[in-house]
């Protein structure tokens, strides 16, 4: 293992291995559409079910630095767009991570869109339709989109309160791209990949993913994702007892409720 | 033990009982209960008088029966076994009527059969919980779990007993109801009731022995399946039961279904097979009936779902894909719709395909096909034709109330609200224990928000310069650390003290602060009848004011009051609601506020909370206005289970980000207050006047 991290310039660093990503439906495609017609994306899909991999697989692909932001109520869009700092007595602009994204023809992934401040859609918006640019009030200036620059924004429709909708007018500039969790074979070959574990216990993970997702509005909010199950099978292989794994990456992962713990550490019981 | 306490004497407890029982109305008799009661200790008594009471608000009858045998039991039973002895005569009460119920208590014998294992028995309100949600995790039909005299399964609903007590250890007798579970889910999940049972065993001379040969050769497959489904679950099942297993080859395949079972019969039917410890009853003419009426009324519901699903593709057409080469042939209505059910490979999933293009149904639609599949094998042609217009009665499958639930149906619930509440004793929630219904206050005359103004006037003018000073505004905040533009000013000052050797400040920046109060408030207001007098006029008096300077703040806040009797009718009344504007149908509600009955305070709290959380807003208060500690009539409410409860409902709200804060005349609210909210959300006040004015302060300070 390296010890020191290696430092990058995201406005500029691009994804040499390819990530691992193993396509659900026709999300690859629909990108690379999109992208070459300069449209703008809205990921939609519940936790876990790999949006940013997808992000990082297609950044890769298409050879782009990629600029991830995550989203929370208190992101202005000055946060985005950029703000003037001092230094040495002097001011000095700081470009945002959107207008490095936009001034280096890179992608731009906002992720849980929703949770930003309703003021920061001023500068999504424009860039969003096929104006692409993006108004620098600050510096007067306005940029515009080179060819490569790409938007994407994520937005789990679950769990969100009806009053974190997204407004029509913002998502009806994006294409929508749905992400579920994969099909048992594909989310089989996913967690050997990401985990090493064998055929076996790998398959009681699935069902043990199965039974949870059923109890989704029966007491839980969702279902166990991938990730969940990726996390579940690391533990395993690395020698921990299956049902212990399970219980600490799944169970107390989904809910702080007792019995459902129990009913949970129970379907866990009876699967390993 | 708690109780430091001294026992009642003969003349409390004969007191007490005579209420209880009203005799003068009942002409009960209580004198030798009372003897009974006397020598006990008080956490005896306590615990004795609290279940009487707890059943006296089932029947009276029920309650002195309970009471009568109630002492001699004790040296029999442990307090849980006694509870559940309890619970079982109320539920009995529930389903059966009077008599059956009064006849589980004065069997106690019968009920208490094993004493020492009894000990170590589960009981059906412990497991409950647990397997109805491990049993909802296996895939299939939601099944539900009700107590029954035997264990057995009618399709929809999994009957256990009131206790199971047959293995030596508690966590044994659990696993045991588990494994019936399980095995009851098999049984329906592998198709062992695709079985026609009324004529199926017409050829046999002894239709009994065919049955029960029937049933033996289905366990072994079942048991199969249950190897490989659920591979944990079947070591402890073997382990439990610890016959050892009988080979049948053909039964133990992956693909053995029922069909292999009915042809195996004839050459068993003298064998002896172990009978399995989880084996549950099989009960085919409670099989038939439930399926008879399940399967045609799936079917009408599937047809209805599948037409209303055309429906809405109809008037919703796909939006077009961003492909742009095809997209012509979508829209011709010549040939009628088909729909088709696809089983994919690997088991439980299917498709449902559109012309052959798959769509996704709803989950109610999911569920139904699940369901259908798992009786018929497939889903039969003729029911994936939509249903036409008018073609059938809504009646004919919309289902009727949930009589087969046993908690449900007689307390007549519809559009009430189920609540848990927390037994610290026992340390679990009872599930749903309490039904809580909204209602309308019947307005007053708006005209005495007028007066009520008038005679505070000066306090109005007072509060509201106090209001006026928290309200917030858009402002430009100078000389920050942190900030959106440069703040010049500052700079040019910053450079000349630099310039001069000073030390230069780091406040350079601007921030433009928003106005977003983003505050919501629930204000919770005690109607019990204890306020009847002064306090229920101090209240309105100070809902009126607060209401007015609420309103220059412009936060949202909401009014509801509560109260009721009993677990089974709690009481809440909206006053105002956060989308009610203060206008006078409102004004006339506040006036309309009266003292109704008892204050079960937990499930007030956890129906308020939930509503208040429905608000988006950063900060969400909710305020109790209240005069006293929680109560509620004749009933261990009035107890620590009802202040523990409180405390528990109060510790939820705050998990999910809401300030509770409670306000409270009562002078005795130190004794118990600290321990519900915590030391520094409550206050006790002399004087009403000063309530507005408390709720200023919780307000700046809990706000800015
Ligand atoms: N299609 C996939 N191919 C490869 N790995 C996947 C795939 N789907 C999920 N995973 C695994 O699941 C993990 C979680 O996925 P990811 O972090 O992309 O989720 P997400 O959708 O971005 O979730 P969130 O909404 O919580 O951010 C990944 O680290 C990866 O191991
Ligand atoms: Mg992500």
């Amino acid at each position: 293992m390296e010890n020191t991290a290696r430092i990058h310039d995201p406005s500029t660093y691009t994804i040499e291995k390819q990530p691992y990503y193993v396509p659900v439906g026709n999300e690859v495609t629909l990108f690379e559409a999109a992208y070459s017609s300069h449209l703008p994306v809205l990921l939609k899909g519940p936790t876990g079910c790999g949006k940013t991999r997808f992000m990082e697989y297609m950044a890769w692909k298409i050879q782009r630095p990629m600029i991830t932001v995550s989203c929370h109520d208190d992101l202005t869009t000055s946060d985005l767009v950029g703000r003037y700092l001092v230094k040495g007595g002097e001011t000095v602009w700081v470009d945002g991570p959107l207008t490095r994204a936009v001034r280096s023809g890179g992608i731009c992934y906002l992720d849980e869109i929703v949770e930003a401040r309703k003021d920061t859609m001023v500068v999504i918006h424009p860039l969003a339709d096929d104006r692409r640019i993006m108004p620098i009030e600050k510096l007067g200036q306005l940029l515009e989109a080179p060819e490569s620059f790409c938007l994407a924004i994520s937005y789990n429709p679950g769990y969100q309160s009806v009053l974190k909708e997204l407004k029509q007018s913002t998502r009806q500039r994006f294409v929508a791209i749905e992400f579920n969790y994969p099909t048992h074979d594909l989310e089989r070959q996913i967690i050997i990949h990401e985990t090493g574990l064998d055929v076996v216990s790998t398959d009681k993970l699935l069902k043990l993913a199965d039974m949870t997702r059923n109890l989704k509005g029966n007491g839980l909010e969702e279902g166990a994702s991938t990730r969940l199950l990726v996390h579940a099978g690391k533990l395993i292989a690395k020698g921990v007892e299956p049902r212990a794994a399970c219980q600490g990456a799944v169970a107390l992962a989904l809910t702080d409720d007792s019995d459902m713990i129990a009913a949970i550490n129970e379907l866990i019981g009876a699967l390993f | 033990m708690k109780s430091a306490w001294l026992p009642r004497s003969y003349d409390a407890l004969l007191l007490h009982l005579e209420a209880l029982y009203e005799i003068e109305f009942t002409f009960l008799k209580v004198e030798k209960l009372a003897e009974g009661l006397r020598p006990l200790d008080r956490d005896t008594q306590d615990f004795i008088l609290g279940w009487a009471a707890r059943l006296n608000s089932t029947n009276v009858y029920i309650s002195h029966e309970f009471t009568i045998r109630v002492v001699d039991a004790l040296d029999k039973m442990e307090r849980r076994v006694i509870e559940a002895w309890a619970v079982r005569a109320a539920d009995t009460f529930d389903r059966l009527g009077l008599r059956p119920a009064l006849e589980v208590i004065q069997k106690v014998d019968s009920f208490l059969a094993n004493t020492h294992t009894l000990a170590e028995g589960v009981t059906f309100e412990e497991v409950e919980p647990i397997l109805s949600t491990f049993v909802c995790g296996l895939s299939g039909r939601r099944l539900k779990l009700a107590q029954g005299e035997s264990v057995y399964t009618d399709s929809e609903t999994l009957y256990l007993p009131n206790i199971s007590a047959r293995l030596e250890k508690a966590k044994d007798n659990f696993l045991l109801c588990k494994a019936q579970v399980a095995f009851m889910w098999a049984q329906i999940r592998f198709g062992s009731f695709r079985v026609d049972f009324a004529t199926a065993f017409d050829a046999y001379p002894d239709k009994e022995q065919a049955l029960a040969a029937f049933h033996a050769l289905d366990t072994l497959r079942l048991e199969g399946c249950l190897a490989r489904e659920l591979p944990g679950l079947w070591r402890d099942m073997q382990r439990l039961d610890g016959v050892k297993g009988v080979e049948f080859p053909r039964l133990q395949s992956p693909d053995a279904t029922v069909q292999d079972v009915l042809e195996l019969v004839p050459q068993v039917l003298h064998r002896d097979f172990p009978q399995r410890i989880y084996q549950p009853a099989l009960n085919p003419e409670a099989i038939s009936a439930c399926m008879l009426a399940r399967m045609e009324r799936e079917k009408i519901l599937l047809r209805v779902k599948l037409a209303e699903m055309l429906k809405e593709l109809g008037e919703t057409p796909h939006p077009p894909t961003p492909s742009p080469s095809e997209g012509e042939e979508e829209k011709e209505v010549a040939t009628p719709p088909e729909f088709e059910v696809k089983e994919t490979l690997e088991g439980a999933g299917f498709e449902l395909t559109l012309d052959d293009k798959p769509i996704a149904p709803p989950d109610e639609v999911k569920d139904l096909i699940t369901s259908i599949m798992l009786d018929w094998g497939d889903v039969p042609p003729e029911f994936l034709v939509p249903a036409g217009p008018g073609e059938y009665d809504p009646s004919l499958y919309e289902k009727k109330e949930n009589d087969s639930d046993p908690w449900k149906g007689i307390y007549h619930e519809d559009g009430a609200f189920l609540y848990d509440e927390w037994d610290n004793a026992r340390q679990h929630y009872r599930k749903h224990w309490c039904v809580l219904r909204e209602i309308d206050i019947p307005p007053a005359d708006p005209a005495y928000v007028g007066l009520a103004l008038q005679k505070h006037q000066g306090m109005v003018k007072h509060l509201r310069r106090t209001f006026e000073a928290m309200r917030d505004e858009n402002r430009l905040l100078k000389r920050q650390v942190q900030g959106d533009d440069v703040d010049i000013d500052a700079l040019v000052e910053a450079l000349a003290d630099c310039r001069d050797g000073r030390e230069m400040s780091d406040k350079l920046f601007m921030h433009q602060h928003r106005a977003d109060r983003n505050i919501a408030v629930m204000l919770m207001v005690d109607m019990s009848g204890s306020t009847k007098g002064w306090i229920n006029d101090a209240i309105r008096e100070s809902l009126v004011m607060l209401c007015e300077v609420l309103e220059t703040l412009g936060d949202r806040y909401a009014i509801y009051g509560f109260s009721g009797i009993g677990r089974k009718r709690c009481e809440i009344y909206r006053i105002k609601t956060f989308e009610d504007p203060y206008n006078a149908d409102t004004k006339a509600r506040i006036a309309g506020i009266v003292p109704k009955d008892y204050t079960r305070m937990g499930v007030a709290i956890r129906h308020l909370s939930q509503k208040l959380n429905t608000i988006d807003a950063k900060t969400r208060l909710l305020i109790t206005l209240s005069d006293g500690k929680p109560e509620d009539y004749f009933d261990i409410y009035n107890t620590q289970y009802g202040i523990e409860d409180t405390r528990q409902a109060l510790f939820e709200a705050r998990r999910t980000g809401i300030h509770p804060f409670c306000i409270t005349i009562d002078k005795h609210g130190k004794d118990y207050l600290p321990h519900m909210y915590g030391h520094a959300n409550w206050v006790e006040i002399d004087d009403v006047k000063k309530l507005p004015l408390k709720v200023a302060d919780i307000y700046r300070r809990l706000t800015t």
